[in-house]
């Protein structure tokens, strides 16, 4: 080139980094089947950032059994949504349970991740002995019934936020494993990939440079999936009694406390199960959009 | 030819569009042709020209987002743009046929061959079963596929890539269509097979009396199968003629820059290098006004040719239907502008820096079958490399040439450290690598020995930018380690491979093939290599692209005396760049020696066949015809003597298929492996012959 130009070096800029992961969401707005799930999930986190503003009362206080949705309190504050059995606020509870379910779920969906893709890329990458042994495993995890699963786990180390995330992380890592093996035995045998050999890069940071990077679309598409799957299973998990121990507002729990009650008072069911499926929902509209985005390009 | 017969398919000023969320994309403009019946019509230009989507035009099959805007394809005096999908199903498949470029692709893997061919005429005709059974026997015959009946009970997996096109050309013919659409048809092959395959297609015409388009984009192909050509570019033909009119005396710019880019065998590293057409592609949507080849023309006049959109005419003086688009035509001179200014100083081969010592690589192949158990061979081998003898020395271009299987990328994998050699030795500058691996080894021998890569869109990691691929070869390999040396180097690397430098910023997304393969090449001159092993680095890429990256890769070579090993199965390439060929086949060097000695007689029969195998884009030169029969044997079960004995032209009986022929030494470094002597062997005359060599042998 005979006009050279003057090219600066790059400075690292969290703002550039920031508006460029404002701009890959823009994307989304091509899919409304994506807006309406971001929507909904966006609408949750919201409500789980700003939850002592929203609830009127505190979520375990019983205040007044069994009051119908729209009573006023003698504190001058109405039930939206009326109380329990135990006369406590429902929508404090959701709203509280919101935060329980949106911590939890994405640190298990995460700890998932991360287990799966280090098993994942060592099976996918190094092949042969080390494939064999982490398979068989994934596959002895994987033929039990999920559900046998977790009751075994929790209640081996018993009820407990973090102990939720291992029975979680347990469970799903072997099939989070195979999808990234699956992805890495196509990527390895890549071009760059031998170019990285050949300058005699390390392994872990072929696997985590090259490889894992280009196989990150199919990974955020599943990881929404998954994450819905996350949260009914800790709504399953509340409602047979191995989720948060009381009094901690869940909304699994909540389900489950009123479930007998459910003919005479409907609404006490009725809006922890509304606000379980609308935020899977999400996720899974979500997951939807970004896949039908990852196709177009 | 009968010119009074009715033309089989005219196209008409046609104007084809694509419509995507960025707008109308117009792929092809005022596109024109006739073929008369028994003709074949070839279509050659570079990808992105709008070659195929004329070939799915013709069919009717563009998809949901393209269209044609104007203009009529007219097929035996029906309107194809005008019928409806029923009347279209009748006439593709049966009176047109289409042949596409990957066999593996166009045949059902779950479908024997046998019910694929016989669908053919039972969809279009009606006729019995065993009439459909009998007419596809035939019709395999005809195609010359030996032992059709096996063939037909065979499943396509069960066939070699060249019997497999062979089947897919002879379910074409079979409803005797009378017009036939070849897309790239060799393109996928091997060279040997292609060489059968285009004499099959270049007698289809006079045995069937089809009409053919053959699209390629390889000019010595056109010119070995076409009556007629079209060279398209981007989007509109810019030239058309007869075969011979066209080759003999290019008109249009684009046609000669085509030609000045082939490395025919009139051309030469040093003396008569290639010459590229600057500049690139352009997009549809950003075409110039007037003509689209203007910014890429030497010869263009502002004020002249970037004004309106003009049409072909007729070249003055030249043969009635040679058509050109071009405005100056008849004031360039084209025999201008000799080699003398473009002539290059020949390199000074230096110190022996690679001694490949009867190297071998076998892989192990557990057979863990019932019979293996039964007779104790738990264990077979696959001999990729048997014992390769061969050196390099500095600033020298060492060419490893080879069909697809023959060991030459197992033989670049055991240099590189990706695999370990199972016998003997390689050594580089002394110093024996064959059995260490790339992470046992130094950094200096890791950055003295590098690679460039085949696959252009696979050579680059798509997740990262190219200043910082490139900077991260630069940290790795230890030559600076402050950030802002480090972006000085990348930006005079940048600087090497002639490409601007804020492509520090891009994403290979955002390249082309060709500027992909100069990020490849300037990741693999990063730590000033004493070795660049380049696997096919422009098989992938256009005849102008590829021969810009040819000339830039020996630019680089010249300024670092670098040793080149070139890798592939192009003879034309490497005739015109190495100084050494090292000629291999299945596992076996066959012939090692100079370019002159391996393009001359004495030759090993193999090297012949391949020497007439290769296309040459020049109609002045005469080649002997060989063709090869038989297929590649698996390099599981290689033959037990000679390893070409099985397809050799030039058997000479028992001893072939028993005994490992000798290696013989003609000369200083040129050695043959055959048991054919070499005094017999000198007296083939050559396959390829000049013309001055041509008259020499009339005139004795």
């Amino acid at each position: 080139m005979t006009t050279q130009s003057t090219t600066e070096m790059p400075s690292a800029s969290y703002v550039a980094v920031i508006l460029r992961v404002i701009k890959s969401f823009g994307l989304l707005r091509e899919s409304w089947v994506g807006m309406i799930g971001a929507f909904l999930v966006l609408f949750w986190v919201l409500v789980a950032l700003f939850a002592p503003l929203i609830a009127q009362f505190d979520p375990n206080a019983n205040i007044l059994p069994f009051a119908k949705p729209g009573t006023m309190a003698a504190s001058g504050h109405t039930f939206w949504l009326g109380t329990d059995h135990m006369g406590r606020d429902l929508l404090s509870r959701i709203v509280w349970g919101s935060r329980t379910v949106l911590t939890y779920a994405p640190l298990a969906t995460l700890c998932a991740y991360t287990v799966g893709i280090l098993m994942g890329l060592q099976a996918g990458y190094r092949g042969g002995l080390v494939d064999d042994i982490l398979s068989r495993i994934s596959d002895i995890i994987l033929s039990f019934p999920v559900l046998v699963l977790y009751i075994i786990v929790i209640a081996t180390i018993g009820a407990s936020g973090i102990n939720i995330v291992i029975a979680i992380t347990f469970a799903s890592s072997p099939g989070i494993m195979r999808i990234v093996r699956g992805l890495t035995l196509d990527l390895r045998n890549r071009d760059y990939v031998a170019a990285a050999q050949t300058r005699g890069e390390s392994a872990w940071r072929i696997m985590l440079f090259e490889i894992l990077p280009n196989a990150r679309g199919p990974l955020i598409v599943d990881a929404c999936l998954r994450l819905g799957y996350v949260i009914i299973t800790i709504g399953v998990l509340g409602f047979l009694g191995l989720g948060l121990p009381p009094p901690d507002p869940d909304w699994g729990g909540m389900v489950n406390e009123t479930r007998q009650m459910a003919m005479a008072f409907p609404y006490m069911t009725l809006f922890p199960c509304i606000a379980i499926s609308s935020l899977i929902l999400g996720f899974n509209l979500l997951a939807d959009g970004l896949r039908e985005i990852s196709l177009r390009d | 030819m009968n010119d009074i017969q009715d033309p089989v398919l005219i196209c008409k000023d046609l104007c084809i569009s694509y419509y995507t969320r960025a707008g109308e994309i117009p792929a092809v403009v005022d596109f024109s042709l006739t073929v008369k019946p028994g003709e074949t019509i070839g279509i050659v230009g570079e990808s992105g020209c709008g070659k195929s989507t004329v070939a799915m035009a013709i069919m009717q099959y563009m998809g949901a987002n393209g269209g044609i805007k104007s203009g009529r394809i007219l097929f035996k005096g029906r309107d194809l743009t005008r019928l409806t999908e029923n009347e279209l199903r009748s006439i593709r498949g049966s009176e047109i046929s289409m042949i596409y470029q990957e066999p593996f692709a166009s045949l059902n893997p779950s479908l024997k061959i046998s019910t694929q061919l016989m669908e053919v005429p039972l969809a279009h005709e009606k006729i019995s079963k065993k009439e459909a059974r009998e007419r596809s026997v035939q019709m395999l015959m005809n195609v010359n596929l030996p032992d059709p009946e096996r063939v037909m009970s065979s499943y396509p997996h069960q066939l070699s890539g060249g019997q497999q096109q062979r089947a897919v050309i002879a379910m074409g013919l079979l409803s005797k269509p009378s017009l036939l659409l070849l897309d790239e048809p060799t393109t996928a092959l091997d060279v040997t097979v292609e060489a059968g395959i285009v004499k099959l297609i270049g007698d289809i015409s006079k045995k069937f009396g089809t009409s053919q388009i053959y699209i390629s984009h390889n000019l010595g192909l056109i010119l070995e199968t076409c009556d007629r050509v079209f060279v398209m570019y981007s989007g509109e033909v810019v030239e058309e003629g007869t075969v011979k009119s066209l080759f003999k005396s290019p008109k249009h710019p684009y046609t000669h820059g085509l030609f000045s880019c082939i490395p025919l065998p009139t051309t030469d590293k040093n003396a008569a290098p290639l010459k590229p057409i600057r500049g690139q592609l352009p997009l549809p949507f950003e075409r110039p006004t007037g003509c689209f080849f203007g910014p890429r023309c030497d010869h263009f006049e502002p004020g002249l040719c970037d004004q309106d959109h003009f049409k072909m005419e007729i070249v003055e003086g030249g043969a009635m239907d040679h058509r050109v688009r071009c405005l100056r035509y008849k004031e360039i001179d084209h025999s201008k502008g000799g080699s003398a200014e473009t002539a290059k100083k020949a390199l000074k081969i230096g110190k022996r820096v690679l001694n490949v010592d009867s190297m071998k690589k076998y892989y192990e192949v557990k057979d863990s079958s019932f019979m293996a158990l039964i007779t104790g061979k738990a264990a077979r081998f696959v001999k990729a490399n048997e014992k390769l003898n061969f050196t390099a020395h500095e600033s020298e271009t060492v060419s490893i040439v080879g069909e697809s299987g023959c060991g030459k990328s197992t033989f670049a994998k055991v240099l590189m450290g990706l695999e370990t050699g199972t016998d003997g030795e390689i050594r580089h500058n002394g110093k024996n690598i064959s059995d260490i691996e790339v992470r046992d080894r130094s950094t200096k021998q890791i950055r003295s020995l590098q690679m460039v890569f085949q696959n252009p869109f696979d050579t680059l990691n798509p997740s990262h930018s190219i200043g910082a691929q490139i900077s991260r070869v630069i940290r790795q390999f230890g030559i600076e380690t402050d950030k802002q040396k480090i972006f000085d180097r990348v930006m005079t690397l940048l600087d090497t491979v002639k490409l601007p430098r804020d492509f520090y910023f891009r994403k290979p997304r955002q390249l082309s093939g060709g500027q992909k393969q100069r990020i490849g090449i300037a990741r693999a001159f990063a730590g000033n290599p004493s070795i660049v092993i380049a696997d096919e680095p422009v098989s992938a890429l256009d005849v102008s692209v590829a021969a810009a990256v040819t000339e830039l890769l020996m630019e680089i070579q010249r300024e670092h005396k670098t040793t080149l090993l070139f890798i592939s199965h192009d003879l034309s390439v490497v005739r015109y760049l190495s100084d050494r060929i090292v000629v291999m086949y299945l596992g076996h060097i066959l012939e090692r020696g100079t370019t002159a000695e391996i393009f001359n007689p004495p030759y090993h029969p193999y090297t012949e066949a391949l020497l007439s195998a290769v296309p040459i884009a020049d109609p002045a030169i005469k080649k002997r015809k060989i063709f090869l029969e038989g297929n590649l044997p698996s390099a599981m079960d290689p033959p037990k003597g000679c390893p070409f004995c099985t397809r050799c032209h030039r058997r000479i009986g028992p001893v072939c298929d028993n005994l490992l022929p000798p290696e013989q030494l003609v000369k200083d470094r040129h050695v043959i492996k055959c048991h054919i002597p070499i005094k017999e062997l000198s007296k083939i005359e050559p396959v390829i012959q000049m013309p001055e060599t041509a008259d020499r042998i009339k005139a004795l």
